[in-house]
């Protein structure tokens, strides 16, 4: 395979019998998107590098005389290569996989919906552990942690059927900055959060802290120890955000016409 | 909730851990050679240690912890003052080591994970000691016991038990 093509080369690619031509190296499941073909996901955000955790994405690729099962969102577009997204091989290690996450995560109502969408009425795995996790370990929280929020305030512990999620020690998060986008990335409602009182808890991560007033309209809207985090990433002629998005928005709405939502919740939780 | 980080831990002397830190010149490279020489001189890996390990080596204390409990040999609760490994690896297994871990399990009054009440053994199985051709094999603080007999073990645990003399 010629590993030294240039990135941008573009290459042709079959998809569901649909030829589209990308750059190199496209994910198979951006390739399919721009065709609106849908691949079911849940350990992928836009906004994070691929994992290959959950192997919901799971499609069936071509190339001379092999075939095989991958996983869509972490497999680069090449030459020659067909893809499947709904084959019967597919559908059927899709369905067998969201068995086995249902077994994993059985208190997910995430996952319940998932499964009665797919036609899976009740789970056929006895459900692990004693029935309440949720987290089915596809990693979003830890790379959006990493990527975008404090930067591994939580990780990964321990390994094989003992793995999980945790802060460190199963303590405090210590460099916890508040941010939420764990709770906001997690797919199956593992991760629990709060704001109230003027703080902002991170209840699963046991970190609370204060949150910023607007200094326009008043609104608490992010927590200091976030707005603090940014402060160095910030390039110097952008000043520490001091105004929430809403009235960011108000402010722009005036120059366009679109209504806006002062003190609209940020972080939200409808389960505690 | 109260985090369990939070609460009052024994003070730990982190001199014996900035030794070994300084001995790999604080490169987090060798983070889990670190850890070993850490445990050794602990016998285990105390918290207040790993936090200490975090901010020595410019690591996020989840990375630290991420890694000590991943790797079956660390333990971050205090071990007895001796290590009694019984392997069930394969060969192990085939020669019968469920028996003797049994055998272990009744005579120190404890099951695989734990430790005595007098803070003498802890034992703990393992999936090969890499040993298979003595199997069914032992080990004790380093020491292998191969060929491994009901017999053996009682001799075994006398000698390490003897060798904890009133004074110490
Ligand atoms: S807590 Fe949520 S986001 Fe994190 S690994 Fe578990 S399921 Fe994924
Ligand atoms: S979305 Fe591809 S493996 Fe999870
Ligand atoms: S299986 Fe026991 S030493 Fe290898």
């Amino acid at each position: 395979m010629s590993d030294h093509a240039p990135a941008n080369r573009k290459v042709k690619t079959v998809i569901d019998g649909r030829e589209i031509e990308v750059a190199r190296d496209t994910w198979a499941l951006d390739a399919a998107a721009k065709l609106k073909i849908r691949i079911p996901t849940l350990c992928h955000h836009a906004a994070l590098t691929p994992y290959g955790a959950c192997r919901l994405c799971v499609v069936e690729v071509t190339k001379g005389k092999s075939t095989w099962l991958t996983t869509a969102c972490d497999l680069p577009i090449r030459e020659g290569l067909s893809i499947c997204t709904n084959s019967p091989a597919v559908l059927a290690a899709r369905r067998m996989t969201l068995e086995l996450l249902w077994a994993q995560a059985p208190a997910s109502e995430e996952i319940q919906a998932l499964a009665r969408e797919m036609g899976i009425a009740k789970p056929r795995f006895a459900a692990r552990g004693d029935g309440e996790n949720r987290c089915i370990l596809c990693g979003l929280c830890v790379r959006a942690c990493e990527q975008l929020g404090a930067g591994g305030a939580i990780g990964f512990t321990r390994r094989g059927v003992e793995r999980t999620v945790d802060s460190p020690f199963g303590g405090q998060a210590t460099l916890c900055i508040g941010c939420g986008s764990c709770l906001a990335v997690c797919p199956t409602g593992h991760i629990r959060g709060i704001d109230r009182a003027g703080q902002r808890r991170m209840s699963t991560w046991h970190t609370e802290m204060e949150m910023a007033a607007c200094e326009s309209c008043g609104a608490l809207f992010a927590p200091l120890r976030q707005l603090e985090h940014l402060r160095p990433r910030l390039a110097e002629h952008i000043p520490i955000v001091k105004v929430c998005p809403a009235c960011r928005r108000a402010k722009a709405a005036k120059e366009t016409t679109l209504p806006a939502r002062p003190g609209a919740a940020l972080i939200r939780n409808t389960r505690k | 909730m109260a985090p369990t980080n939070l609460q009052t831990q024994a003070p730990v002397d982190l001199a014996a851990a900035d030794a070994v830190i300084d001995s790999y010149q604080a490169d987090k490279s060798w983070l889990v050679m670190i850890l070993q020489d850490i445990q050794e001189a602990y016998n285990y890996l105390p918290q207040p240690v790993l936090e200490h390990v975090a901010v020595r080596l410019a690591l996020t204390p989840s990375h630290v912890y991420r890694v000590a409990t991943f790797y079956a040999s660390f333990s971050l609760t205090r071990r007895g003052r001796h290590l009694i490994l019984i392997c069930d690896g394969t060969a192990c297994h085939l020669r019968g080591a469920e028996n003797l871990q049994e055998e272990l399990t009744r005579r120190l009054g404890v099951a695989p994970g734990q430790t005595t009440a007098d803070g003498l053994f802890t034992l703990e199985t393992v999936a090969c000691l890499g040993a298979c051709a003595l199997a069914p094999v032992m080990m004790i603080d380093g020491t292998y016991f191969g060929k491994l007999t009901s017999e053996k073990i009682v001799a075994a645990l006398e000698r390490f038990a003897a060798k904890e003399a009133p004074d110490a």
